[in-house]
C-alpha cells in the first residue's frame, strides 16, 4: 500500500453538492414549513397528553405563591365545592331523568339474563361521577367595572359558584401558568402602554400585536355584550384597593408589512430583546450575568423577566432588599438549571442544593412549582426542575412542612405519566417528601383531596398516598385507611381510601402479604357499598391483592368470598366485569376442592357473558376461564361438556382476530383449555378454519394450533384429524401473504410432532416447496427455502434422502442470486486494490453519526485485514490518527486493535510502538488508546507482550500531559487484569511504582483512570503489596491526603478484605494496654 | 475537587451503611484496629482449617471455638479510649 499514491476518500455516499446547497437555501428562508416543527412540538409534556392528564391545570387550589393553606380552609372550600357539584348534578338530573330510561337500554351491552328468578337491582342512575372539565358553561368575559349579571335568579343555591372575585386583590401572578386560562374573574393586566397597543406603530424592527386570545376586550365590545343603563344596569367605580396584576400579554408577531409599534418598555420587552427577539431562541445564547444557555422560550423571557436584559445583571443588585436579592439569585439559578448548557447546569444545580436551607423553602418552591405548571413544559426541563425539587427537598427536610401540599399538586400529575421514568421520579419525590414531612403531617395534607370532587384529583391522590405508604410502611398507614374506607359522610372518600389499597397492592406487589388480612378487611365492606362505584373499585381492588398475594394468602379472602360470588349474580356491566375480575385472581389461590365449586358456580354467569358486545368484559371473562382453566379442581369432563361448546361459539370468530389484545388473550386461553381439555378436541375445532378467507384468522387458528401441539404434543391427534391438520396448514402456508414466521413455526412444529406419521404427506409438501422454490417473488423463496431447512431433518429421518437430494439440487442452483454475501465467501477473489478502496471508504463511515453504522465499518477492517493481511489495513488506520476529527481517531483505535485481535497482537504491536515515536500529540495518544484496547481485546495473550510495552509505558506514564498518564493507566490496568496470576509480578510493581505518584490528580477522569489502574493491580500483584502502599497515608497529617489513600483502601476492603487479614500491620503497644486497648491479634499468634 | 467532594460524599455515606468496614478521613486508630479485628475473626471462622488449628491450639472443640471467636467480635480490642477535649 505504501508505495501508492495516497487517494482520497471518495464521497459516493453523500448527496450531489448542489442539492445540498439547495436545501441550506430553503432552509434559510423563513417561510419554508418546517419539517420537524411537529417533532419540536411533541417535546412539550402538554401538548402530548390526553384531556385527562390536561385537567393538572385545572387545580387551583395549591398554585400561587406562599405557604399552604390551613388544614381548615382547605376543608371548608373543599366542602364548598362539593356542594357546588352537588346542586349542578341535581340540576343536570331533573333535565335528563326524563331520557334517562331510553338511553339505559342503549347502554346496557350485558346480555339479557338467562338464569331464572334472579332479580337484579336496575343499574344505579349515577352520572359520570367527575366534572367535565369546564364546569361552568362558556362564560362572557366579563370585567369589574361591569356589574355582574344575575344569570339564573331562579336557583338560588347555586349562589357560591359565582362568587365573584374582583375584590380579592390578585397576588402576584406575574407569568404563573394560570394566566393563560384567561380566568374571567381574574383582571388583564393594565399599564398604561398596553391597551392601544394593538393599533399603534412602533419605530421598526418586528411587527408584533396581542394574541387575540389574550387581548383585553375594549369598552365598546364590552357594552356591546352586557345589558347596560337601559336594563337598570350601572358601572360600578374601580375599589380603592384594587392593584392590577403586573402585565402579562402574548404576543404574536403581525401578519401585516408595514406598521408602527410603541417600545414597549415592560420587563418582559426588555428581556426579550436581549434574549434575542420576541421567539426567544432555539440556539445556544450567551446571556450576561447568567452564562450560557442551550435556548431561551419566548415564555420564559416572560418568566425570568427580572434577570434578563437591562437591571438584570448582578451589577444592578444593589438596589434591592434582602428578599428581593435572594429571589433574583434563585430565578438566575433556575434559568442556570433548565436552559444551561450542562456545565452551567451544573454549578447552579450545586449552587442551589448548597444554599437551599439559606434560600429557606418559601422562595425556592415560590420559583420552582409555578415553572413546573407551565404549560410549553418540555420533557427535559420537566426532569431537571423534578431534579432539583429532589436534590432541595433533602436539604430542606422538615423545613418543606408548609409546601407539601403545594409540591403534591404539581409531582402527582407524574404519578399517572405514560412516561416510565417519569412515574419513578414522581414516586421518588413523594416518598422523599414523605419522609421529610412525617406521616401526620402527609396526612392532614392530602385528607381534604380524598373526597375531592374532581376525579383527576382523587385519583393521583390515592396514587400519591400508595407512595406514601410504601415510604413509611402499611401499618402506619393502615388506621387512617380503615377510617376513610369506612367513611360515612362521603362515598368519594370510601372510594379513594379502596383505591389507595389498590394501589398499593400493585405497587408493592409481594410485599402486602403480611398486611394481607388487614388490608382485605379494610375494603371487603364496600362490596356491599350503596354506591356502585364503590363496589367496581372494591372488587378491582381484590383483584390487585389477590394478584400480588399470589400463590399465597387463601385464608385472608375467607371474609369477601361469599359477598363476591352473590355479587356476580347481583350485577350487571362494569361492576360484574370487576367482580369477575376479582374472582378470576382469587380462584388460583384455592385449594383444588373449593376451587373446583367456586368453579361451578360462576360459570353460568361467564358463560352468560361470552355473549356480551362489551370488549372489555370479552377480555375480562377470557382471562377468569383461563384462570379457571389453570386449577387442578375442575374436571376435563366439564371442560369439554359445559365450556367448549359455548366458547368456541362465541370466541371463535373472525372478528377477534383483528384486535391486538383479544387475539393474544383467545389464544393463551384456548392454550390453557387444551391444557385441560386435549389436544384431538381443541385442534379437531378449530383446524377446519385454517382454510378461512380471512388472514390474521388463519394466522391466529395457526399459532393456536402451535402452541397447543408443542405444549401438549400430536399423539391424541387421530388419522382423519392428521389429514385435515396437515391439508390446512398446507393451504395456510401458500396462502400467506403477511411476513412473519407464525405460519413456518406452526408448519415445522406440527411436522416434528407428527414424526414417522407425516411421511405419507411428504411428497406432497416437497412438490409443493420445489414449486415454490423457483417462483418469481423473492420472499415466497425465502420462505420456502425456510420452510426446507426446518424440514431437512424430519425429511431424512423419514428416509426420503430422494426427496431432500432434489430439494438440495434446487437450493443450491440458486445460491449465487439468493445469498450474495461477498465479504462472507470468497473474499479471496476481490483483488487486495480493491479491498484498499474499500478501506478508504470506510474511513468516511467512521465519521457517520449512528453508532451502529460506525460499528460496523469499525468491524469490516477486521474483515478486511483478515482478507488481505493486517499490514496495509494497519497503515491505513495509523495515518488516519493523524486527521482531527475526535471521533474518526477513536474508531481508528478501536479498527486497530480489532485488526490485532484477528491477525494476532504481534502483527500491530510493533507497528504501533514504531508509530508512537512520531512527535505529534494527537498520534501518540491515538497510539496509546489502541494499545488499551488491543490488551482489553487479547486478555491473557497480553503475557507475551508485557516486557516489550514496558519501555513505551515509563514514558507514557511520566508524560507532562495528563491525558497520556491517563491513557497509560488504562492500558496498565487491562494489563494487570489479562496477566494477572501467570507471575509478570516484577514488571507489573515496576508499572505500579510509575503510577502510584497520580494519585493525587484532580481532574475526574484522570484520578479515575488512575484508581482503576491501582485497582486491578489488587488482582496482578495481591491485596498484600498494595495494602502495604495505602497504609503509608491513612493517617497522615494532611487530611487531603488521609481522603485519597481511604478512597483506596476503601476499594481494597470492598474487593479483598480477607485476603488483607495476613497483611494487617502488628499494632499493639504497651501504651495503648495501659489505656485499656488491646489491638494484637492474638489468634494469628497462635501456635500448634 | 469541589465537584468530587460533593459527589464523593454523597456516596461515601451509602458506602459506610452498606458496607462495613469502610473508612474515612477521620476515622480513628480505635474504629480501624477493630474492623480489623473482626475481619481476622470472621477469616478464621470462616476457613474450616484455620479454625480447627485455632481450636487445636486453644484445646477448644471447633463448635466453642467459633462461638467464642463470634463473642469476641463485639468488642474485640476493648472499651473505646476516652473522649480526649480536643
Amino acid at each position: 500500500m505504501s508505495d501508492e499514491p495516497y487517494r482520497p476518500a471518495l464521497q459516493t455516499y453523500t448527496a450531489p453538492q448542489d442539492i445540498l446547497d439547495e436545501h441550506a437555501e430553503l432552509a434559510d428562508q423563513d417561510d419554508t414549513p418546517d419539517a420537524f416543527e411537529e417533532t419540536a412540538k411533541s417535546k412539550q409534556v402538554a401538548a402530548r397528553q390526553s384531556d385527562y392528564h390536561l385537567r393538572r391545570f385545572n387545580r387551583a387550589d395549591g398554585q400561587g405563591e406562599g405557604e399552604d393553606e390551613s388544614y381548615e380552609d382547605r376543608m371548608r372550600r373543599s366542602n364548598l365545592l362539593r356542594e357546588e357539584e352537588r346542586v349542578r348534578r341535581h340540576k343536570e338530573q331533573l333535565e335528563k331523568d326524563k331520557g334517562e330510561d331510553e338511553k339505559m337500554a342503549v347502554d346496557d351491552k350485558t346480555p339479557p339474563r338467562a338464569i331464572a328468578g334472579d332479580d337484579t337491582p336496575p343499574r344505579a342512575k349515577m352520572q359520570e361521577d367527575t366534572p367535565p372539565r369546564d364546569t361552568t358553561p362558556p362564560k362572557k368575559k366579563r370585567r369589574w367595572d361591569v356589574q355582574e349579571v344575575k344569570e339564573e335568579p331562579g336557583v338560588p343555591a347555586a349562589a357560591p359558584k359565582r362568587k365573584s372575585r374582583w375584590d380579592q386583590t390578585p397576588s402576584e401572578t406575574e407569568a404563573k401558568p394560570e394566566v393563560k386560562k384567561s380566568r374571567w374573574d381574574q383582571t388583564p393586566a393594565a399599564s398604561a402602554t398596553t391597551s392601544a397597543i394593538t393599533s399603534t406603530p412602533s419605530v421598526g424592527g418586528m411587527m408584533m400585536v396581542e394574541d387575540k386570545r389574550y387581548r383585553r376586550m375594549t369598552d365598546e365590545e364590552l357594552d356591546g355584550l352586557l345589558p347596560g343603563d337601559e336594563e337598570g344596569y350601572e358601572v360600578v367605580p374601580v375599589p380603592d384597593d384594587y392593584r392590577p396584576a403586573p402585565s402579562v400579554r402574548k404576543m404574536v408577531p403581525a401578519t401585516a408589512e408595514h406598521g408602527f409599534m410603541m417600545q414597549d418598555d415592560s420587563d418582559a420587552a426588555r428581556a426579550r430583546n436581549a434574549a434575542g427577539g420576541i421567539q426567544g431562541s432555539q440556539e445556544q445564547t450567551e446571556i450576561e450575568g447568567i452564562g450560557t444557555l442551550q435556548f431561551l422560550k419566548p415564555e420564559d423571557t416572560q418568566y425570568f423577566a427580572k434577570v434578563l436584559g437591562e437591571g438584570g445583571g448582578e451589577d444592578d443588585d444593589k438596589a434591592y432588599t434582602l428578599e428581593e436579592l435572594k429571589e433574583r439569585k434563585i430565578m438566575r439559578l433556575l434559568l442556570k438549571i433548565k436552559n444551561g448548557t450542562p456545565p452551567v447546569r451544573k454549578t447552579a444545580l450545586r449552587q442551589i442544593t448548597d444554599r437551599a436551607r439559606e434560600f429557606g423553602a418559601g422562595p425556592l418552591f415560590d420559583k420552582i412549582l409555578p415553572l413546573l405548571m407551565e404549560r410549553t413544559l418540555e420533557d427535559q426541563e420537566r426532569h431537571l426542575l423534578v431534579k432539583v425539587i429532589d436534590r432541595v427537598l433533602y436539604k430542606l427536610d422538615d423545613l418543606v412542612r408548609p409546601y407539601v401540599h403545594k409540591i403534591l399538586v404539581v409531582i402527582e400529575p407524574l404519578l399517572i405519566d405514560e412516561d416510565y421514568y417519569a412515574r419513578v421520579e414522581g414516586r421518588e419525590i413523594i416518598s422523599n417528601l414523605a419522609k421529610a414531612a412525617g406521616l401526620a403531617h402527609m396526612i392532614s395534607t392530602m385528607r381534604p383531596d380524598i373526597d375531592h370532587v374532581d376525579e383527576y384529583v382523587r385519583n393521583t391522590t390515592a396514587r400519591a398516598f400508595s407512595v406514601v405508604a410504601s415510604a413509611l410502611g402499611i401499618p402506619a398507614l393502615l388506621p387512617f385507611l380503615r377510617a376513610v374506607c369506612r367513611s360515612k359522610k362521603s362515598w368519594q372518600a370510601r372510594h379513594t381510601g379502596i383505591r389507595i389499597i389498590q394501589q398499593i397492592a400493585i405497587m408493592m406487589g409481594c410485599a402486602v402479604l403480611p398486611h394481607l388480612r388487614n388490608l382485605v378487611d379494610t375494603v371487603a365492606d364496600g362490596l356491599q357499598d350503596e354506591q356502585q362505584k364503590v363496589r367496581t373499585m372494591t372488587a378491582l381492588a381484590l383483584a390487585a391483592l389477590a394478584e400480588s398475594a399470589a400463590p399465597y394468602g387463601i385464608e385472608s379472602f375467607d371474609n369477601v368470598l361469599k359477598p363476591l360470588w352473590l355479587g356476580i349474580r347481583q350485577h350487571r356491566g362494569k361492576t360484574l366485569a370487576a367482580f369477575l375480575k376479582a374472582i378470576g385472581y382469587i380462584i388460583p389461590l384455592m385449594d383444588p376442592e373449593y376451587a373446583g365449586y367456586y368453579v361451578r358456580e360462576c360459570m353460568p354467569i361467564l358463560i352468560r357473558e361470552f355473549q356480551t358486545s362489551d370488549e372489555e368484559m370479552r377480555r375480562i371473562v377470557l382471562q377468569v376461564i383461563k384462570q379457571c382453566a389453570t386449577t387442578e379442581g375442575v374436571t376435563p369432563t366439564y371442560i369439554k361438556e359445559e365450556v367448549l361448546p359455548e366458547f368456541f361459539k362465541a370466541f371463535w370468530v373472525r372478528r377477534m382476530a383483528l384486535d391486538k389484545r383479544n387475539y393474544k388473550q383467545l389464544v393463551e386461553t384456548t392454550v390453557e383449555l387444551a391444557q385441560k381439555a386435549g389436544v384431538s378436541e381443541i385442534v379437531g375445532r378449530i383446524c377446519n378454519e385454517l382454510k378461512d378467507e380471512s388472514e390474521p384468522f388463519r394466522k391466529m387458528v395457526m399459532e393456536t394450533v402451535t402452541k397447543v401441539v408443542a405444549s401438549i404434543g400430536a399423539a391424541d391427534i387421530d388419522e382423519r384429524l392428521e389429514v385435515l391438520l396437515i391439508d390446512g396448514i398446507i393451504f395456510a402456508f401458500q396462502e400467506q401473504t403477511l411476513e412473519d414466521n407464525i405460519m413456518l413455526d406452526g408448519f415445522a412444529t406440527v411436522v416434528n410432532a407428527l414424526g414417522d406419521r407425516v411421511k405419507p404427506y411428504l411428497t406432497q409438501i416437497v412438490s409443493m416447496i420445489l414449486w415454490r422454490l423457483t417462483n418469481k417473488s423473492a420472499k415466497v423463496r425465502m420462505l420456502a427455502a425456510d420452510l426446507t431447512s426446518r424440514l431437512a431433518p424430519i425429511i431424512k429421518s423419514s428416509g426420503e434422502d430422494g426427496l431432500l437430494s432434489k430439494l438440495g439440487v434446487v437450493i443450491f442452483e440458486q445460491l449465487g442470486e439468493e445469498y450474495p454475501d461477498a465479504l462472507g465467501r470468497g473474499a479471496e477473489f476481490v483483488p487486495a486494490k480493491e479491498w484498499m478502496r474499500i478501506c478508504f471508504e470506510l474511513l468516511d463511515l467512521l465519521k457517520a453519526h449512528k453508532k451502529a453504522i460506525r460499528r460496523a465499518a469499525v468491524n469490516s477492517f477486521g474483515y478486511i485485514a483478515k482478507a488481505i493481511g493486517p499490514q496495509d489495513v494497519l497503515s491505513v488506520l495509523l495515518t488516519n490518527l493523524k486527521v482531527q476529527e475526535r471521533q474518526s481517531r477513536v474508531c481508528s483505535t478501536v479498527a486497530i486493535a480489532i485488526v490485532s485481535e484477528t491477525c494476532g497482537p504481534f502483527t500491530c504491536i510493533p507497528a504501533i510502538l514504531n508509530e508512537y515515536r512520531t512527535p505529534e500529540l494527537n498520534v501518540r495518544n491515538g497510539c496509546l488508546k489502541a494499545l488499551a484496547f488491543v490488551f482489553e481485546y487479547v486478555g491473557e495473550m497480553s503475557k507475551d507482550y508485557i516486557h516489550s510495552v514496558v519501555g513505551l509505558l515509563e514514558d507514557a506514564l511520566t508524560d507532562r500531559d495528563h491525558v497520556h498518564r491517563q491513557t497509560a493507566c488504562a492500558i496498565v490496568k487491562h494489563l494487570a487484569i489479562g496477566v494477572a496470576g501467570l507471575g509478570y509480578e516484577e514488571a507489573l510493581t515496576h508499572l505500579l511504582n510509575l503510577v502510584w505518584p497520580n494519585i493525587f490528580e484532580t481532574s475526574p477522569h484522570v484520578i479515575g483512570g488512575v484508581m482503576d489502574a491501582i485497582e486491578s493491580m489488587r488482582l496482578g500483584i495481591g491485596a498484600g503489596p498494595i495494602l502495604s502502599y495505602v497504609l503509608q497515608g491513612l493517617f497522615h497529617p494532611a487530611r487531603r491526603v488521609r481522603e485519597v489513600y481511604w478512597r483506596m483502601y476503601n476499594t481494597l476492603i470492598l474487593g479483598a478484605s480477607d485476603a488483607m487479614v495476613p497483611f494487617y500491620p502488628n499494632l499493639g503497644s504497651a501504651a495503648d494496654l495501659a489505656s485499656g486497648q488491646d489491638y494484637t491479634r492474638h489468634e494469628l499468634m497462635m501456635w500448634v | 475537587m469541589s465537584e468530587l467532594r460533593y459527589t464523593a460524599n454523597t456516596q461515601l455515606e451509602q458506602l459506610h451503611s452498606r458496607y462495613t468496614g469502610t473508612g474515612h478521613a477521620d476515622t480513628t486508630k480505635y474504629e480501624w484496629l477493630t474492623h480489623q479485628q473482626r475481619d481476622t475473626l470472621s477469616s478464621i471462622i470462616g476457613h474450616p482449617s484455620l479454625l480447627g488449628y485455632v481450636s487445636i491450639a486453644d484445646g477448644e472443640c471447633q463448635a466453642r471455638e467459633r462461638f467464642e471467636l463470634i463473642e469476641k467480635m463485639v468488642q474485640p480490642c476493648g472499651k473505646p479510649p476516652g473522649k480526649t477535649d480536643d
